[in-house]
């Protein structure tokens, strides 16, 4: 029965610039977004650590676009900078946007009843991030996480 | 749900399968409060060995069942939590205070145990 409801969560399309783009539309898809994730980097040098890492980061942005706009997607994608591989992550929507992005970085700030962790916790899990956001027409917040 | 509840004498004992969602975790919760009930467990034991990600979500609400289980007389350790979980939790900034932990299942019920009896008397 979980295999067939798993199966049926499991929407993911590789595109020609081997992105992979998952949908984000509910929270079964922040499931899938972090299992495709960790199927994306298996073959990189990651630490069982910085995996846990990447997918808790990946959890709470997704969790955000089903929280604030209801649906968008998360884009991933390997990138190479000299010897080194990372993982790039993009969240993005076309949400209601953030108004106050810096109170919105800050712990414990939150308009939809939650914990207010999600973007400074993130930015605390991955190596870089960065949050562009215009109300009115949504949200990107990309980051990244490199090999050790 | 992906997540299996046995009960053990006047404990309940919850094991999380992997990756929960959501909707897998409130309907812990649901599952675990009418059994508390049914059962007049005296103390309930959550296992998320299996959990890979504990995220703001996650921990919100096994924070909730934590006190839930309290409000409804009984006690609730959480056991199992995976190094690399902790050590993401931390960066993330959640804590789960207020909530009992233990290393497994073994010291979990050992915790219980101690503070309510549970059902001792019978292996004395």
């Amino acid at each position: 029965m979980y295999c067939t409801r798993a199966t049926a969560g499991m929407r993911r399309t590789m595109n020609s610039e081997g992105e992979v783009v998952v949908p984000i539309r509910s929270d079964v898809d922040v499931v899938n977004a972090r299992q495709q994730a960790r199927n994306l980097v298996s073959g990189l040098r990651f630490s069982s650590s910085d995996l846990t890492l990447i997918a808790t980061a990946i959890s709470e942005v997704a969790r955000n676009i089903v929280a604030y706009a209801g649906s968008g997607e998360i884009v991933l994608r390997v990138i190479q900078r000299g010897e080194r591989q990372g993982l790039m992550v993009v969240a993005r929507d076309g949400g209601p946007g953030i108004p106050d992005i810096e109170r919105a970085m800050q712990d414990g700030f939150s308009t939809s009843g939650g914990l207010g962790l999600g973007l400074p916790g993130s930015k605390r899990l991955m190596d870089e991030f960065r949050l562009v956001s215009t109300v009115g027409e949504g949200t990107e917040v990309t980051m990244t996480k490199w090999e050790r | 749900m992906r997540a299996s509840i046995l009960k053990q004498d006047r404990f309940l004992i919850a094991s999380v399968q992997g990756s929960m969602t959501d909707a897998d975790l409130l309907q812990l919760r649901e599952e675990l409060a009418a059994g508390v009930r049914r059962h007049r467990s005296t103390g309930v034991v959550v296992d998320v060995t299996l959990l890979d990600v504990m995220d703001s979500f996650a921990v919100r609400t096994l924070r909730g069942i934590a006190q839930m289980i309290k409000l409804l007389g009984a006690e609730c350790v959480v056991v199992g939590i995976q190094p690399d979980v902790a050590f993401a939790m931390v960066q993330l900034g959640l804590t789960l205070e207020g909530t009992m932990t233990a290393l497994d299942l073994e010291d979990g019920l050992d915790v219980l145990h101690a503070r309510h009896g549970g059902n001792a008397a019978n292996y004395e």
